[in-house]
């Protein structure tokens, strides 16, 4: 095993620990978790298995190695950033809904409040 | 009976809100209206909720400023939960003369429009606005033309009269961003009937315009692109 490998395969279990401890603390909410999780379980597999990346790029016809891992990881994350808007637009929304229905509870009992103080 | 409810969406009208609200509680309606006026403060960082409250209105106060489409679709909301016939869209700074909406009503009555756009451009005198903005209706009004097939001069005027149907569709689903011109393709999507009347607009007396730099190309792009979604929504290409 070379020394790279042994920093990377650290730096994966110390990153996924991380994860996990904001999941137990409340801080990341699982759903969000899975795909760090996959990543970093991806990392590791390459980690240990040092002839994959050179398989994978032949498997795809890619000439240069790390290219693949560029290529692949770029658009993963562009995937996952389009998913956070959904998620963003989402609870914007929910928000927007929220606020609209408090506004429309507090003039209700404001009104109820009045009616009651008249009779 | 005819209940009409009026929606000021305001942000910091503290000013300008006192003399709306005078104009329109002493204004002449038809006898068998019935109006109340809501005015929603969408998080003003001024006394716009202390001023509102001194008249004897229904003020809906939002917590988080959700910008001048949230804000009004909680009028459009309160106006479908205590079953108004008619809801008519106001600005709070000042710029629609409260007593123009007895143009808008008096059209209502006459062809029962769903949707009646009170338009700066079909009026002789008035407030007329720079070139650079007419260059912009110009460009929506062809928008509009190829989107709704309806032929609307003032797109962007916030001066509106809403019947029933259109409440319901507006309390459900009224655009975020740039609520004015995009609504228009809802309600010609939902199969609305969109007249326009001619009315004579103020400046505004204080505050800030909702859309600024009109001019910018930046806002019809954003505009044109809400406009084609809510048009593709419909058709259902996507």
């Amino acid at each position: 095993m070379t020394r790279i490998q042994i920093i990377t395969i650290a730096i994966n279990f110390v990153f996924i620990a991380y994860i996990a401890r904001l999941i137990t603390k409340g801080k990341l909410r699982e759903e969000y978790a899975i795909v760090w999780c996959f990543c970093t379980l991806i990392l590791i597999v390459f980690s240990f298995w040092t002839k994959g990346l050179e398989l994978m790029s032949k498997v795809f016809g890619v000439f240069d190695p790390p290219n693949l891992v560029f290529t692949a990881f770029i658009f993963i994350i562009l995937i996952y950033l389009l998913h956070l808007s959904v998620v963003s637009s989402k609870s914007h929304h929910s928000i927007t809904r929220l606020t609209q229905e408090l506004a429309l509870m507090k003039e209700k009992m404001k009104r109820e409040e009045q009616e009651r103080n008249k009779a | 009976m005819t209940k009409l409810l009026v929606i000021i969406p305001c942000y910091n009208e503290g000013n300008s809100l006192p003399l709306i609200l005078e104009q329109l509680l002493q204004l002449n309606l038809p006898a068998h209206y019935q109006m109340e006026v809501a005015v929603v403060n969408d998080c003003s960082k001024d006394d716009t909720k202390w001023v509102a409250e001194l008249y004897p209105i229904v003020v809906l106060d939002l917590l988080v400023n959700l910008g001048i489409g949230g804000a009004v679709q909680t009028g459009f909301l309160y106006a479908k939960e205590n079953g108004f016939d008619l809801a008519v869209q106001i600005d709070g700074d000042g710029q629609h003369p409260p007593r123009e909406l007895i143009k808008l009503i008096d059209f209502y009555e006459e062809t029962k429009t769903n949707i009646t756009i009170g338009s700066r451009f079909l009026a002789e005198g008035g407030f007329k606005s720079s070139f650079t903005r007419r260059l912009g209706i110009r460009y929506f009004h062809w928008l509009n033309k190829v989107l709704t097939g309806k032929s609307i001069y003032d797109s962007t005027s916030g001066f509106r009269l809403f019947d029933k149907s259109a409440i319901l569709i507006a309390a459900e689903k009224y655009p975020d961003e740039y609520p004015e011109p995009a609504s228009l393709v809802l309600f010609s999507n939902g199969g609305l009937s969109i007249k326009e009347v001619p009315v004579l607009m103020s400046e505004r007396l204080a505050g800030q315009s909702s859309i600024r730099n009109f001019a910018s190309v930046y806002y019809c792009i954003k505009v044109t692109m809400s406009m084609l979604f809510i048009f593709a929504r419909k058709s259902s290409w996507l």
